[in-house]
């Protein structure tokens, strides 16, 4: 059973000149009960915007202009703001980017874990509440009596610790973990990642994983899905996707990592920048830095999703024709 | 534990300032050219009786700071039978002198007084922090709107206008309605119950309003960009994130936060409030500290001036501690510079 | 295009800096050339009939007469100067000492910083009106004995908003450089940190301005001006003294609206530079340095934290 499924999402900003700035464009992709989907993409490929999307927490700015999205068969597109209330956190929670300034700086963080607890009717005495906030603190690595302190008064990794175990608090069946290890050094973020994969399993959650670290993807992911402006470019499970990647992106991307068991060998960054959202092109989003482009088709027709494989698909013009790439 | 250093350290500073205040005070009065006090022990109007309980309550037979002769047959304790010494014994006494014109304790008269101040600088104050606060709220609700540009230009209004101008202004529109001065209407008592106090609140309502929109305006506008500072703040995602509504959200997560800087500036405008008051009270006659001081710079009465500042300075001193330790317990991260 | 011209520019397509600058024009023509315009002196002494104290406005005199059956307008002309020569002259000291105090603190640190932190802490906590009213009746009426005590009071905000500043620019990279190099203190300061700071004072000296203008109208009204020069706070003295009962608007509104008028203007001026300054400031403390330090003050204690953790 799909315990998420998004179908055709699209995603728009209005900014103060009133242009309409597409984020995300046609997107679709489901994920079965217990299993982790990595988004990965370079920064403004859109996949904050789809993971605020799923919650219905885009800003004033942002607008969903189609789509839907099913989480155990409900779709959260048409339900009222009340009843989506009652679902976030419930069923659906997020670790956002940038856990450090998530909690609020003036309440304990023992506090902020009973919030969301008794907001939720999971508790209803505080005292209840306040006990399993400590359990679910341990759970994560940390100390209970911890929990009284300040989130100042907590480390980098303590405080991302301590959002994890915020979010799980209501035993959701989804988690979206946006950027969880950037900006922390990298023990913590081994940790992080290893306690990430460790409650996934222990809890059958539906994890979905958001980053641009390839690494973090191919160890804890079972599917990938690589976005690049506002669009699709490649979904696959992580066995393929490493080893059969078909999009010329994704190629890159795999590129652009060094790779440990050839040293010596040049570092391959993909030249041009990302499209500007206000001067999409009309055609491949990628085109103007692909190398495999075909001239007069590509930056004119958008390419059709082709299905390589069972579960993995890309969308590229190259795969129609059947020219295959390694 | 950042917490009670903090706190401490604030306590030892405000008793340091106070110190400060007490012995600057005497300074002040003696030491700047045209030394009042010798002028007016001569004046004629003083009767022999005050002249002598004025000599003898500042000592003035005595030095200022050190009695070098006293000190050398009496050891410490002669040397310092000065000035200074009984201004300080007086202070503790509770004794500031009396009036030179009309020869009552300053005591006695700041003690008339200090009510009638309070009374009208605590409504000002909470009023306006009240109206201000909401209206600040408000604004930032409704960012951009037309209310908010409304408020923001009575802002820039208020801030250019002089307190006591706001009042003569007041004055001259109410015309009639309110009385144009004084706290009662002459012949009302206390004894006449219900009636004495509604007078005292028909004669309140104008320098209340003069000092309530003046300050308002201030903290309307700090609450609002503090609201809208914190409303964009990533915790509040995660708020809502968690399923709060609006309301929960407002009322757990940024209310607090957004107080924070309206403690601070409330402490930083109190000495500016005292000021207000002087200006306000001038104005429409109110028998409080604030028209006493004004009183005591024209017809030059020294002691009176002295004690005013005294306990204005003391006061405001004390109010900013006690603002300083509700910052502290609002927020957990405060810590000693 | 250096930066001066390049801010010039920028300010003078500030609707409000115009509207600022426009006013503040009016009031400084008045006061330079006003006096050669005026229709009477005020300073000569004139022949006056009881009718003509409090005389409403007519052909003769546009503004009517005063209590003593002076021409209103001219005296109004007259006072501009009182009112612009003590704000601009307080503003200047106040940003003098304030920088070389916030300097020296901020600069040196250690015990230099916490004398003078002690000094200014005391200055600030003390109310300012008392002590203005103190000073000023104990010491004697006079234009310089006015400035000095406005001064006093309000280095005290420059002091501390430079001493801020030069504390967070003191550890960036391009100084530590610069003092690894060898560079003596007074090149550090005078080199790297005013040029940064500049800015910033002099934002902050143009508010000022409107606070000390309003200062001296202050002590003015309660009586303590300089009894040799006219200013607007000192008409507004007489009048509230004796036309408040006859309601001589004409005597009692235009010193107080032209006391708004100069205070507006500057403190459009002021707001206009703070925003192109200071545009990293994200809460515009609009026109109020306490302010200012208020909304630092929170910010840094709450954001120095997650600054340093990235």
């Amino acid at each position: 059973m799909n315990s998420l499924e998004v179908k055709n999402l699209s995603v728009e900003y209005l900014n103060e000149k009133g242009d309409h700035l597409i984020a995300v464009e046609n997107l679709s992709f489901s994920i079965p009960q217990g299993k982790s989907l990595g988004l990965v993409g370079e920064s403004g490929c859109g996949k904050t915007t789809v993971m605020l999307s799923l919650m219905r927490l885009l800003p004033e700015a942002g607008r969903i202009t189609s789509g839907q999205v099913f989480l155990n068969g409900l779709d959260l597109m048409r339900i009222s703001e009340k009843e989506i209330q009652k679902i976030r956190w419930k069923e659906i929670a997020m670790v956002f980017q940038g856990a450090m300034n998530a909690l609020n700086p003036v309440r304990t963080v023992e506090s902020q874990i009973v919030e969301a607890l008794m907001v939720h009717e999971i508790l209803s005495s505080k005292a209840d509440a306040t006990k399993r906030a400590g359990e679910l603190l341990e759970l994560v690595g940390i100390p209970s009596k911890r929990g009284k302190q300040y989130p100042f008064q907590f480390s980098g990794g303590m405080r991302q610790r301590a959002v994890i175990a915020m979010a799980l608090s209501c035993s959701p069946k989804v988690l979206i973990a946006d950027e969880p290890t950037t900006a922390l050094d990298v023990m913590v973020q081994a940790q992080i990642t290893d306690l990430l994969q460790r409650l996934q399993k222990e809890m059958n959650l539906s994890l979905v994983l958001v980053t641009h670290d390839l690494g973090v993807v191919a160890e804890i992911c079972d599917d990938v899905l690589v976005m690049y402006g506002g669009v699709m470019a490649e979904h696959a499970d992580s066995d393929s996707l490493f080893n059969r990647a078909s999009h010329p992106y994704t190629q890159r991307l795999l590129q652009a990592f060094p790779d440990i068991a050839n040293p010596g060998s040049k570092l391959a960054s993909i030249p041009g920048v990302p499209p500007r959202l206000n001067a999409l092109p009309p055609g491949c989003r990628f085109e103007p830095r692909c190398d495999l482009r075909i001239a007069g088709l590509c930056e004119k027709i958008q390419p059709p999703v082709i299905q390589i494989s069972e579960g993995h698909s890309a969308s590229c013009h190259l795969l129609a024709r059947g020219d295959q790439h390694d | 534990m950042q917490r009670r250093d903090y706190l401490l350290k604030k306590i030892f500073f405000a008793i340091v300032t106070l110190i400060a205040v007490v012995v600057f005070n005497f300074f002040l009065f003696r030491i700047l050219p045209g030394d009042p006090v010798k002028l007016i022990i001569h004046s004629p109007r003083m009767t022999k009786e005050a002249q002598a309980k004025i000599r003898q309550n500042f000592g003035l037979d005595k030095p200022v700071w050190w009695n070098q002769e006293e000190f050398l047959t009496d050891g410490l304790v002669g040397g310092l039978d000065t000035q200074f010494t009984a201004y300080l014994v007086n202070l503790t006494k509770g004794d500031l002198g009396i009036s030179f014109a009309n020869r009552q304790d300053v005591s006695e008269i700041l003690k008339e007084r200090v009510w009638k101040t309070l009374i009208l600088i605590g409504l000002g104050t909470v009023l306006a922090i009240l109206i201000g606060v909401g209206l600040g709220m408000l604004a930032a609700w409704r960012r951009g709107s037309r209310l908010d540009t409304a408020l923001l230009l009575i802002g820039l209004f208020t801030w250019a206008m002089p307190t006591f101008f706001f009042g003569i202004i007041l004055l001259m529109l109410s015309g009639g309605i309110f009385p144009i001065g004084g706290m009662v209407s002459p012949g009302l008592k206390p004894e006449d119950g219900l009636k004495y106090w509604l007078d005292i609140g028909h004669h309140l309502v104008l320098p209340t309003v003069t000092l309530t929109i003046l300050y308002m305006s201030e903290y309307m506008l700090i609450m609002r960009s503090s609201v809208v500072e914190v409303l964009s703040e990533d915790f509040i995602l995660t708020a809502k994130a968690k399923g709060l509504n609006a309301f929960q959200i407002f009322r757990d997560h940024a209310l607090k936060n957004a107080m924070l800087p309206m403690v601070t500036i409330i402490a930083l405008t109190l000495g500016y409030t005292v000021g207000g008051a002087i200006q306000v009270e001038t104005v429409f006659s109110w028998p409080g500290l604030g028209r006493l001081m004004f009183e005591a710079v024209q017809k030059r009465d020294y002691p009176v001036l002295q004690g005013v500042f005294l306990l204005l300075a003391v006061s405001v001193i004390i109010a900013n501690l006690l603002a300083d330790m509700l910052y502290a317990v609002l927020d957990p991260r405060v810590k000693p510079e | 295009m250096n930066t001066k011209d390049k801010i010039w520019r920028a300010f003078i397509r500030k609707p409000m800096a115009l509207v600022g600058l426009g006013m503040l024009l009016v009031v400084i023509l008045m006061a330079v050339i006003g006096p050669f315009f005026a229709p009477y002196d005020p300073n000569q002494r004139v022949d006056v009939q009881p009718s003509d104290i409090l005389a409403p406005p007519d052909a003769q005199h546009w503004l009517g007469r005063d209590d003593a059956g002076k021409d209103v307008l001219s005296l109004l002309i007259y006072g501009a100067r009182v009112s612009l020569i003590v704000g601009f002259v307080s503003a200047f000291f106040s940003m003098l000492i304030g920088t070389v105090v916030g300097l020296a603190a901020g600069y040196f640190g250690g015990r230099v910083n916490n004398i003078l932190m002690r000094i200014t802490d005391f200055l600030m906590v003390i109310p300012d009106l008392p002590l203005m009213l103190v000073i000023v009746s104990v010491w004697g009426r006079g234009l310089w004995k006015i400035i000095f005590v406005i001064v006093l009071l309000h280095w005290t905000y420059t002091a501390r908003l430079v001493r801020s500043q030069v504390i967070s620019i003191k550890e960036r990279q391009y100084v530590m450089r610069a003092r690894s190099m060898g560079a003596s203190d007074v090149r550090i300061i005078t080199k790297h940190i005013l040029p940064q700071v500049l800015p910033l004072i002099f934002a902050q000296a143009v508010l000022d301005i409107s606070s000390s203008i309003i200062a001296e109208s202050t002590l003015s009204f309660l009586g303590l001006g300089d009894p040799t020069l006219i200013s607007w706070g000192m008409m507004l003295n007489f009048a509230f003294e004796r036309a408040i009962s006859r309601m001589a608007w004409w005597f009692l509104l235009p010193p107080g609206i032209a006391i708004v008028w100069v205070s507006l203007s500057i403190i459009l001026i002021g707001n206009a530079l703070e925003e192109l300054l200071n545009p990293r400031l994200k809460t515009h403390h609009l026109f109020d340095p306490r302010r200012m330090i208020a909304i630092q003050a929170p910010v840094e204690s709450a954001h120095s934290e997650s600054e340093a953790t990235g």
